[in-house]
């Protein structure tokens, strides 16, 4: 009786527990991206960043969450209220629902859908709405202005990035996350190499999706305020900001997933380099050694206290992540270091786009307008034919994939190239801005 | 019965969607409306197992079709359109169309009820469990290999237009 009732609920109860840790845990994450960008920024421009909540600024996103729930809600007097309320609700619904088909690990998927990709795309695609209908109810001319552009945007490099996904589907054959994973690891391959033109493709216009710098154009500060968010405070702008980093977070999975092989280790199937499983729990360690290290040199004995709790957190990771490369029953190795590996490509692509913002200046809305349409539309479309056509003579005329894909990459590269020099050639004189 | 609360919630939604979309006088809350009776169409999509069409709806109504409607709308000025004199008067015409239509689809109904009583709700045969699984390539194998051809007219009948839609609106610049 027990065992036929745990066979019922283990496919209902165990993706709600699923979706009730990343409902949980998400807000929390993209806090610690934010202070990681901070830090970054600060790095990167020879200062210290956020130091003063928490040993090295660790309690700053807990500190700043408390202070934007605890700010004055201002709404405009003329906004329409009803839908300047819906507005940031629908931006996080959105984001947060496409979290539903990511996979973190070959268990860890609240859903595995037969259109997988395909649900990811529509549903992110949908926070869009957030943004124009804020924008325009704010009753606000930068909001509006910022909506447009976004929405703009939105629509123009969101063609680009679909056509780049495109081009890596071709080489998975299907659009369950789950199985494009697989096809990666039976291959021994991850698909940046087989389609790189398409990877960086989709860097590029997942920037622009996301509203990050240099292609910010819908927050320009100097410009306009902050965009269609200009009219928003405390907490429902809070909410803007969470479905911005989960909107990150989605991209950065979707490229983990189909081009950097999702939560495989690197090389999976070579058994010589099995000691790259250690590399987790020695990367744990590491961390936890520095905490201790750095915990008896904070200045206040509570940042003490908690820098040495940080360590210990770390010790504890180490030894989950420890205990199925040791054999200990019960802990499955494949869902623990997916989840690891999985995290770890997100995050490094995030840093990607953290490095890009503080190295490259804003764009001009034209010049965004005239690099999507112009150069990575085009070149995206060429390069979904050139993969298809590696594919026919992989599949029809016996070529091997990889010179087949060698001569298809090339080929496209030296199209991309005379486009960008047709482009440099026949520039259109600025009439106005945007 | 899970099945018959999800198909008579979503139908719910999308007939009061449709009725607030023709109701309400603000365009942007027509707009929204119509979203939700869009999403509540891929909702009934969803709930006879057309995942495949699911998405597709959404993609391409909510995600596109829809967010072009709102950028329209949003540069339009509300507050005028407003208190101008609606020019949808002929609602004697409409509702004598909207009963023609409603007598002929109970008509059909009618008829297919009484023709084969086992039978579904228009006469069709009830559908084999698990015949749209793979959904996605079954999509796809039925585009591209029974009805190709078709499906390639279609496709350059699309592309005409568009271009038409280009050359036409370039003419003035």
């Amino acid at each position: 009786m027990t065992h036929s009732l745990v066979e019922f609920f283990k496919p209902h109860i165990l993706p709600l527990l699923y979706a009730l840790v990343i409902v949980l845990v998400l807000p929390l994450i993209a806090g610690y991206v934010v202070l990681l960008e901070r830090k970054v920024m600060a790095d990167m421009q020879v200062r210290l960043g956020p130091m003063r909540v928490g040993p090295h600024g660790l309690l700053q996103p807990i500190a700043d969450a408390l202070k934007l729930l605890l700010k004055e809600d201002i709404i405009p007097e003329n906004a329409d209220l009803w839908i300047f309320w819906l507005a940031p609700v629908l931006s996080v619904t959105a984001a947060m629902l496409a979290m539903a088909a990511l996979p973190f690990g070959p268990a860890f998927q609240i859903a595995d859908l037969n259109i997988g990709l395909l649900f990811i795309l529509g549903i992110s695609s949908m926070g869009i709405f957030g943004i124009v209908l804020g924008g325009w109810a704010s009753n606000s001319h930068y909001s509006l202005l910022g909506a447009l552009r976004s929405s703009a945007q939105l629509v123009s490099y969101e063609t680009a990035a679909g056509m780049a996904l495109v081009s890596a589907l071709l080489l998975a054959g299907t659009l369950s996350m789950h199985g494009i994973v697989e096809l990666q690891a039976q291959q021994g391959m991850w698909f940046v190499f087989e389609a790189p033109i398409a990877f960086f493709i989709y860097l590029v216009a997942s920037i622009a999706e996301t509203n990050r710098a240099p292609f910010d154009l819908p927050e320009a500060e100097s410009e306009l305020v902050a965009g269609y968010m200009t009219e928003y405070s405390g907490f429902r702008w809070a909410l803007y900001f969470l479905a911005e980093y989960a909107n990150m977070i989605v991209v950065g999975s979707i490229a983990t997933t189909l081009f950097l092989g999702g939560w495989l280790r690197p090389f999976p199937n070579v058994p010589a380099l099995d000691f790259l499983d250690y590399v987790p729990i020695l990367l744990m360690l590491l961390t936890a050694g520095y905490c201790f290290w750095r915990a008896p040199r904070q200045p206040v004995k509570v940042q003490k206290m908690f820098l040495a709790a940080v360590g210990g957190l770390c010790i504890l990771l180490a030894a989950i992540l420890a205990a199925p490369v040791f054999g200990v029953p019960y802990f499955s190795k494949a869902a623990l270091h997916g989840a690891f590996w999985f995290l770890l490509k997100v995050f490094l692509y995030i840093y990607v786009f953290m490095w890009l913002r503080f190295t490259f200046p804003r764009y001009r809305f034209d010049q965004l307008m005239k690099l999507g349409w112009h150069f990575m539309i085009p070149v995206a479309i060429v390069n979904v034919m050139g993969i298809g056509l590696a594919l026919v003579l992989n599949r029809q005329f016996h070529w091997g994939l990889a010179p087949a894909l060698l001569v298809m990459n090339v080929g496209v590269l030296l199209v991309a190239a005379w486009l960008a020099w047709v482009g440099e050639r026949y520039e259109t004189p600025v009439v106005g801005g945007a | 019965m899970l099945d018959k609360v999800v198909f008579y919630f979503f139908a719910g939604l999308a007939v009061i969607s449709a009725i607030l979309v023709v109701t309400r006088r603000n365009a942007v809350h027509s707009a929204i409306f119509l979203i939700t009776a869009l999403l509540a169409t891929a909702g009934i999509f969803l709930q006879l197992r057309a995942e495949f069409l699911f998405i597709v709806q959404i993609i391409l109504y909510v995600g596109g079709i829809m967010v072009l409607f709102i950028f329209v709308i949003m540069l339009v000025n509300l507050d005028v359109a407003l208190h101008q004199v609606q020019f949808n008067r002929q609602w004697f015409v409409a509702s004598v169309l909207a009963l023609v239509l409603a007598a002929q689809v109970f008509f059909i109904f009618y008829a297919a009820q009484r023709s084969e009583p086992g039978r579904d709700t228009l006469g069709l045969p009830p559908a084999v469990a698990g015949r749209l699984t793979p959904n996605t390539e079954l999509v796809g194998q039925t585009l591209f290999r029974n009805y190709m051809v078709p499906f390639e007219i279609a496709s350059i009948l699309l592309l005409v237009a568009m271009i038409g839609a280009v050359v036409m609106a370039k003419r003035r610049v």
